[in-house]
């Protein structure tokens, strides 16, 4: 049976959780799966070689620079799950900012704390074998992700925009309906377009698409009334540090 | 001095990473230290600069564990810089999507993380060998509560359908009829979990608390209220800091809360049903005293049981919601930006959750103050361990270690959440 491992490096949790929130597959992935380390499942199985490594979390320490090398050495796959692990996160908002200063607004005594200047993803450090786009990750593509990899074939993902999946669940556009701005057109699919289904803009936390053009959606926003402030911090959220 | 020097591999089943270092010399505890080594993410540095209006977006992004806790707590502060308050249709409507995150949260800590300690598992995936109909069910349980999440938030982990001043669009009455399904399906197993947690095996320990949460005049704190304490604090939100204090220590990566007075003092579970145990229904006190549970219960490891109380509180408390329900209309309140300072808090999963904002006339946000449950709590588990430790130092490392990893996970430190977690090293001279 291939093992596999869960790593976590500066998050939310949330990726791993996914997995966990898969109720009703949990219990056969358990069977068609050895897990090894998954600390919180409650393995800590050290071992020489992963079969399957899943990263959730950005790298924004020295100790995690070396422990993320360690862990694509011990690993046969390695697949990187989420905002943070695939483009540095929200916390990535400190890569344009003065860390020392971030430092001396949270922490009393700076002195004790001990970070990188820049949050990163793994693939800044790494070779990854593939990338699991959302904040969180969708837990039906999560699936699909592992039931791939168990069947030797490539997951049936796609790297098109938001826009085709509001398309296919036949929301009216928030846009072109109601003038509201939304990242839909930029915007890597998975989410299954569910902002657009809530009546709010799509906000990115699915990272760019394939060959996206953000700089013609961010001028129709403008032209549209948005202030440039606005476009700016609707681009510089979860996925701020992607590349594109 | 003969040293004995032990270290242990990052704690498991608990989110978020961390160690502990106990010193033991001449079979005197020392020190113990909590050590939380999850890296900083200078949330409170980055809110800087914000529109008033993102805020829900990113706290949520603090915890995947309880997103509907930092969103809640942090609508609460912006809504009260802005001098809005939101119509009682909204404020049901957050409710009950909380009861999805108390559901789907103590779910996870009570059958995953927690009971595999007490029936000797290393995870729920053996426990479900040998106790199929636990695992099974509490699976159902967790499922209903993220249910219930995505059916109101949009999405489990960090739901989209929050703003502040409401949510952006009501679901429909019918929409809420599929997540009161599911929670039937789950309603007899939470009620049978209580009894099932309260006979597990706890070790006989009574700790002096000083008790912390929220209070709500007609029924159990979660979403709002005023903060009591069995130390007779009655406080609303603006007047927090003047009780309450973090300091920055070397060993942690999460700030340490104390009272002003120096005491350290705990919140979450323990604290909720020590001062909010009238506020429970009586079918669901009846449940609990049924299950043998005090009515202030002092014994760390029996938080499992105030747990599935909860848990059983929050389900039953979802279906009444969902059957008064009505759709906000509009479904959120206007929130226009105003110059000033709004402080908000929440009951997390883990206890009190407290924000502050300060914003702009235009609505940046200019200073944000954020104190999480596992803060609070840091200084009082560390005094537990030191406890536990003390009691047991007779014991093996490896049994000591186990003894000292299941106090802590009986807090269900979130260190995510705290970082601003959980390795264990015994040095014992």
């Amino acid at each position: 049976m291939r093992s596999l491992a869960v790593w976590k490096f500066a998050s939310c949790d949330g990726c791993q959780l996914s997995l966990l929130d898969c109720e009703d597959e949990l219990l056969p992935l358990a069977g068609a799966l050895d897990i090894a380390y998954f600390l919180e499942a409650g393995r800590a199985d050290v071992r020489d070689e992963y079969d399957l490594s899943i990263v959730e979390g950005s790298i924004t320490t020295a100790e995690d620079a070396e422990r993320i090398r360690e862990i694509r050495a011990h690993s046969r796959r390695l697949v990187t799950i989420g905002a943070c692990a695939n483009a540095g996160g929200v916390q990535a908002l400190r890569n344009n900012a003065s860390v020392e200063e971030f430092v001396g607004l949270v922490y009393a005594n700076p002195g004790y704390i001990s970070t990188l200047e820049t949050s990163t993803p793994a693939s800044a450090h790494v070779a990854v074998d593939f990338e699991l786009q959302g904040c969180p990750p969708d837990k039906g593509q999560l699936l699909e992700l592992i039931s791939a990899y168990l069947n030797d074939r490539a997951p049936m993902l796609h790297a098109h925009s938001v826009c085709v999946e509001c398309k296919r669940a036949g929301n009216v556009c928030v846009t072109v309906a109601h003038g509201t701005p939304c990242l839909g057109p930029v915007t890597h699919a998975g989410c299954g377009a569910l902002c657009p289904s809530y009546d709010r803009g799509c906000f990115g936390c699915f990272g760019p698409m394939e060959a996206p053009n953000p700089g013609s959606l961010g001028a129709w926003m403008t032209t549209h009334g948005l202030a440039e402030r606005d476009v700016v911090r609707l681009y510089r959220t979860f996925y701020a540090f992607a590349d594109d | 001095m003969t040293e004995r020097i032990l270290v242990a591999t990052a704690l498991a089943r608990v989110e978020g990473e961390g160690a502990l270092h106990v010193r033991v010399r001449d079979g005197v505890v020392e020190d113990v230290r909590l050590r939380i080594y999850e890296p900083p993410r200078f949330f409170e540095a980055f809110l800087r600069g914000r529109a008033h209006t993102e805020v829900p977006d990113i706290t949520a992004r603090i915890c995947g564990i309880c997103p509907v806790a930092y969103q809640t707590s942090s609508m609460a502060a912006i809504e009260a810089a802005c001098g809005v308050e939101v119509p009682a249709e909204v404020r049901a409507l957050r409710r009950l999507l909380y009861c999805g995150e108390w559901i789907e949260s103590h779910a996870l800590h009570v059958f995953f993380l927690h009971a595999p300690d007490f029936l000797g598992y290393a995870s729920a995936f053996e426990m479900a060998r040998d106790h199929p109909a636990v695992v099974e069910g509490a699976l159902r349980l967790k499922k209903a509560g993220n249910t219930l999440m995505r059916l109101t938030g949009g999405r489990e982990i960090h739901p989209v359908n929050v703003r502040v001043g409401g949510v952006y669009r009501a679901p429909a009455p019918a929409e809420l009829a599929a997540a009161a399904a599911e929670l039937e399906g789950a309603r007899e197993f939470a009620r049978e979990a209580i009894a099932f947690t309260a006979g597990l095996p706890f070790p006989d320990v009574e700790e002096d608390f000083h008790f912390v949460a929220l209070r709500e005049p007609d029924r159990y704190a979660i979403e709002s209220g005023r903060l009591v304490s069995s130390g007779g604090l009655d406080i609303g939100p603006d007047e927090y800091e003047d009780h309450f204090a973090e300091e920055h220590v070397e060993h942690s990566t999460a700030l340490h809360s104390r009272l002003r007075g120096g005491e350290r003092y705990l919140v979450g579970p323990l604290a909720r049903w020590a001062l909010n145990r009238d506020r429970l229904p009586a079918p669901v006190l009846a449940a609990a005293d049924a299950a043998g549970l005090e009515p202030v219960c002092t014994n760390p490891f029996r938080s499992i049981v105030v747990r599935a109380v909860e848990m059983h509180y929050a389900l039953e408390e979802a279906l009444r919601l969902i059957g008064a329900y009505e759709p906000p209309d509009p479904p959120a309140a206007a929130v226009p930006p105003r110059a000033g300072t709004g402080c908000g808090w929440s009951e997390a999963p883990r206890g009190l959750l407290w924000h502050r904002y300060a914003i702009d006339g235009d609505g940046t946000i200019l200073d944000a103050r954020i104190v999480p449950p596992t803060s609070q709590n840091q200084a009082r588990i560390e005094q537990s361990v030191r406890a536990v430790v003390e009691r047991h130092l007779a014991l093996s490392d490896d049994e000591l270690q186990h003894r000292c990893e299941q106090a802590v996970r009986s807090y269900d430190p979130c260190i995510s959440c705290a970082t601003h977690f959980l390795r264990l090293e015994i040095d014992r001279g």
